[in-house]
């Protein structure tokens, strides 16, 4: 049985098909009345993203999908684009008629370009059967859409690091505002979709707005793909409602033992044990789809250690209270491990935490001391026996 | 004609160059006005305001690192962090548009843990102790401390240098352990100037500003022009000091040191001793100078005036093989006055070079007239004789040591220093510049002229040769054309301009020129059309014209001044610089001028006599040849 249920059962071009039956307004509509929110992580409201970038006016505007998928932990985009880089490219396809766009760009992570021959194939099939290019499906619609190499950078998955990179340069994020519905690609309009979001948007307009809410919760509707890794039976890839419980969740990847769950990558919070029973949701515990489940004999500093390297390395080294920042919780984690930090030090870095928090330029940098943070927070026990006890 | 330039598009990226709203001071013109609440206090702002800039017209201070009144907007740094109502994270004030109405608070707990966390981050990346550092009480980064209360490093401090200190230039030393990251520089060196010899390289803590493969700075194409170092907020940039080796001098009885001054550093030296941009303290800089120990010291302005002569005779020359001799000559002639506009042709225009004059600047004409003229004059032996130029510049530190500069047989000039180390020089001695009295210049090269002030703003050059080519080829007063004779056209800040000057008569070719001109008749109807670009940026957007076929490349003259705003602008120029700050000191350099008794370069009786004395073939005669004019070096792009 195929991992994405969902997306196997949908009929192939149903969503184009009505959408080209559609004025922009109304595929706008159904999108927003769907509650879908952005698959990325984020969980911006994808209807008022495409709605700004439709009411913008320009001599271009460009469709972007974000498949720079680099959070640690995730891989479901990568899965998608195997097993459904049609249902992708329909979804980019539907985006294009509904802001205006008439060229669509993939950016595909440098690590990924093993599924370049395949795209590009894909890619080909459309424009033979009228998929893409001039006047689809014997409409007026022009659009088609070219893939880009990313070079291995993960800040690239921030939206406007992605677009500088598109432009040539330096993948570094962007002052924001204004934002890229407004000042996008080359100064234009652009919407930046995750890869799992345009699927969805496709399925929604074959299948209906009430469909897609038919799951889900209230501020969190539809489906969702998750990449599960870690100390569990069965890692792989799954479709869940949103709003399932962690316990949930572990129940049906044989990791019911776990001590704690990674939620949200590197980027994202570290779930205890005693906060299982909460709900995987933009309301509660938000997510771009990666569950690292840790099992019982997992050190959490270890487990820190591992994160904060990563953004240490991974931070575009722009602004200071993420370039600085990471590289202090990093020592201080070390420290730690050395039983070298004092207990007011440590109180120090959660504080310097939550300036990261606030203080950096982009989404990147305002999330990366949360592992330390949430870490901190819910594993003191694992902690304070490496506290000096003088301090 | 017309002369208007296309926009040529910026090589910053987008995310370091500012992408708000233009903002209009007529507020109709876009739209209008935008509320915004800033501690309580509302206020109206055009549309696309930045929060930063609105809170400066309420007198309300938000701290700034990244930012500088003369580059877009980077918002790197997150100093000015402030809190905007209903937003979850901080936003950046100098970043930040303000596009609907908002309510913003400046320093809540928030905004002082933020502000108070980068700056102990900052200092924690931050290698040297600001008592052994040349920005000492100069230093952006130092007053954050202050005003935060630093009084520990709460993130660590290093204890080890980090990175090598890169000495290779001539001209700019770069000390990464002290940069900071704000990217000034690389803003600076990408969009002002055009060049693009330096960029953050490396991600994350291993990003650095750097150079192409970090090869060191004399190696890579850099014009020198060290405007980088103005804009630095801290130590990581500075020029290479030669004032030890020139104090060394000072000391060495057998030593003769010559000091020679430009006007712009006079206009601006004061700035170091706590007067405001704008205050002329050249006459109070001799006393200084002589008490400093000095043997003599000379104005620039001479050899400024010499440099007229030379690169005017020069384009009138190349005029008569064009229209008079029907023979190909190199047009437009370009200015070679400025050393890093030199540089850059070198590198990225070589095809070029012929146009370029090849009258050396007034720093290395004098360099070549004081160890020959002035040696023989004096009885002195040139090789007793050290030669100092005090300039606004940090590529004239390069351009002496150019290995072709040593025509008087001698290394022409022995030391360039920059205003910012001559003021150290005069507090070393406990020397309160502003109060001495005044001095004038020593002879033989102590008169100068008006037209020798002004090189230092740009259009001067130009100004000053058109002063001298109306009066010996026209053979009518500059005033009779041009009220005060202020040949306004070519003055103020815009990036290029252009003028034409039509030459309707011509008078009788003077004693001087007889020699070269039988007549001026080839120049009667003609009209001379000049231009002038100032910041290597304007030169490039000009330069790509002349390439086009454009406007442009039909001039007959062109001024190229490296800086922005010419040599007062320098390299070497005290810090900061603004547009404001900049402003002051052409006013200061035009006020200079406008007071002089002979304002016009081919009246200075000290230049009448070198010709007489000296350099007796007249301009571009032989020995001028050898002495006062040089050849340049295609350099190309690419590096070894």
């Amino acid at each position: 049985m195929s991992s994405l249920p969902t997306y196997t059962e949908q009929i192939p071009e149903a969503g184009l098909r009505a959408a080209m039956g559609m004025d922009r307004p109304g595929i706008i509509s159904a999108i927003g009345a769907s509650g879908l929110k952005g698959r990325g992580g984020a969980g911006f409201p994808t209807g008022v993203k495409w709605n700004f970038a439709a009411a913008a006016q320009a001599d271009q505007k460009f469709v972007i999908c974000n498949a720079d998928e680099g959070e640690p932990g995730t891989f479901k985009d990568r899965v998608i684009l195997q097993e459904h880089a049609d249902l992708v490219f329909e979804g980019m396809t539907i985006a294009g008629k509904a802001i205006g766009a008439h060229e669509g760009i993939l950016f595909l992570r440098g690590e990924y370009a093993y599924l370049r021959g395949h795209l590009e194939a894909a890619l080909a099939g459309r424009r033979d059967r009228n998929l893409l290019g001039r006047g689809i499906l014997g409409s007026n619609l022009d659009f088609d859409i070219r893939i880009f190499m990313g070079a291995g950078a993960y800040i690239c998955g921030e939206e406007t690091a992605l677009i500088e990179a598109l432009e040539g340069f330096r993948g570094e994020p962007r002052n924001r505002p204004p934002f890229p519905v407004n000042t996008g690609f080359m100064g234009r309009p652009s919407i930046v979709n995750n890869v799992e979001t345009l699927a969805w948007a496709a399925c929604i307009l074959g299948n209906g707005p009430e469909w897609f809410r038919s799951h889900g919760t209230e501020k969190s509707t539809g489906r969702k793909i998750f990449s599960v890794s870690g100390d569990c039976a069965r890692p792989g890839v799954y479709e869940f409602p949103m709003g399932l419980t962690v316990a949930e969740l572990l129940r049906e990847v044989g990791g019911e033992d776990a001590k704690a769950a990674q939620i949200g990558g590197a980027a994202g919070q570290c779930v205890p044990a005693k906060d299982f029973k909460r709900s995987i949701a933009f309301e509660d515990i938000p997510t771009g789809g990666s569950v690292i489940v840790l099992g019982p004999q997992r050190d959490m500093l270890d487990v820190l250690h591992n994160f904060l390297e990563f953004f240490v390395d991974e931070s575009c080294g722009q602004c200071a209270p993420c370039r600085l920042g990471t590289t202090k919780l990093l020592e201080g984690l070390d420290m730690l491990r050395k039983g070298t930090c004092s207990m007011a030090y440590l109180k120090e870095l959660c504080s310097l935490g939550e300036t990261m928090q606030v203080a950096s330029k982009c989404g990147l940098g305002q999330s990366s001391p949360n592992a330390f943070l949430s870490v901190v927070a819910n594993f003191r026990e694992e902690l304070m026996g490496r506290i000096p006890t003088h301090a | 004609m017309s002369t208007e330039l296309p926009e040529t598009p910026k090589r910053a990226p987008s995310s370091q160059q500012g992408q708000s709203v233009a903002v209009a001071e007529n507020p109709s013109a876009i739209g209008g006005t935008v509320s915004i609440s800033i501690d309580g206090q509302a206020l109206k702002v055009p549309l696309g305001t930045t929060i930063l800039d609105a809170a400066r017209r309420i007198g309300i201070t938000i701290p700034t690192l990244c930012h500088h009144p003369d580059l877009c907007v980077a918002g790197v740094c997150r100093i000015c962090s402030v809190e905007v109502e209903g937003q979850r994270t901080l936003q950046a004030a100098c970043a930040y548009p303000v596009t609907s109405p908002i309510k913003v608070l400046t320093h809540t707990r928030k905004v002082r843990m933020a502000r108070r966390h980068i700056v102990d981050l900052l200092l924690s990346d931050h290698y040297g102790h600001c008592y052994a550092c040349g920005r000492n009480n100069n230093c952006e980064l130092q007053a954050l401390a202050k005003e935060y209360g630093v009084d520990f490093f709460r993130f660590g401090h290093p204890e080890k240098p980090m990175h090598e200190i890169d000495l290779s230039s001539y001209s700019v030393v770069r000390d990464n352990n002290k940069c900071v990251l704000c990217r000034r520089c690389v803003r600076t060196c990408i969009d002002v100037q055009d060049v693009g010899t330096i960029e953050v390289l490396g991600r994350g803590r291993t990003s650095h500003v750097a150079t192409f493969l970090d090869k060191p700075l004399g190696s890579v194409v850099c014009i020198n022009c060290g405007q980088c170092i103005n804009r630095c907020p801290t130590g990581a940039l500075r020029a290479n000091d030669p004032t030890d080796e020139v104090w060394e001098a000072i000391h060495d009885p057998k030593k003769h040191v010559v000091i020679q001054t430009a006007p712009s550093p006079r206009a601006a030296i004061g700035e170091c001793f706590g007067q405001p941009a704008g205050t002329a303290l050249t006459f109070e800089l001799n006393t200084a100078l002589r008490m400093c120990g000095f043997d003599q010291v000379f104005d620039t302005n001479f050899s400024a005036d010499l440099t007229i002569m030379e690169e005017g005779t020069e384009l009138l020359l190349r005029l008569k093989k064009a229209l008079a001799d029907g023979e190909p000559a190199a047009f437009p002639q370009f200015t070679s006055c400025s050393p890093g506009w030199v540089k850059y042709l070198e590198h990225f225009y070589p095809e070029y070079i012929p146009n370029l004059s090849t009258a050396k600047s007034p720093q290395q004409m004098f360099g070549a007239v004081i160890k020959t003229y002035y040696a023989q004059k004096q009885g002195i032996d040139p090789r007793d004789i050290v030669t100092v130029a005090l300039m606004p510049c940090s590529a004239k530190k390069f351009e002496c040591n150019r290995p072709e500069m040593d025509d008087s047989g001698y290394k022409d000039v022995d030391y360039g220093l920059t205003t910012r180390e001559l003021a150290k020089m005069i507090s070393e001695t406990g020397i309160d510049l502003p109060r001495l009295a005044k001095s004038d210049f020593d002879a033989p090269f102590g008169t100068a002229t008006g037209s020798g002030v002004i090189f230092g703003a740009t259009g001067g050059v130009m100004e000053a040769a058109l002063r001298t080519v109306i009066e010996l080829v026209v053979g009518v007063k500059v005033e009779d054309l041009f009220e005060h004779a202020d040949i306004k056209p070519v003055r103020g800040f815009e990036g290029v301009k252009y003028a034409e000057l039509p030459i309707p008569k011509v008078g009788p070719v003077p004693a001087l020129l007889a020699p070269l001109f039988p007549s001026w008749d080839f120049l009667k109807g003609a009209i001379l059309k000049v231009a002038v670009a100032h910041g290597t940026a304007n030169a490039k957007a000009v330069m790509e014209d002349i390439k086009r076929g454009g406007p442009f490349s039909q001039c007959h003259f062109i001024e190229f001044m490296g800086c922005p705003g010419g040599c007062l602008g320098g390299g070497g120029q005290p810090i900061p610089t603004s547009p404001e700050i900049r402003k002051a000191r052409a006013g200061a350099i035009y006020a200079e001028d406008s007071a002089y008794a002979v304002r016009k370069s081919h009246e200075n009786p000290d230049v009448l006599k070198i010709y007489d004395e000296f350099l007796t073939e007249g301009p571009c005669g032989h020995r001028s040849h050898k002495l006062l004019h040089t050849h340049y070096t295609e350099r190309g792009r690419y590096i070894e």
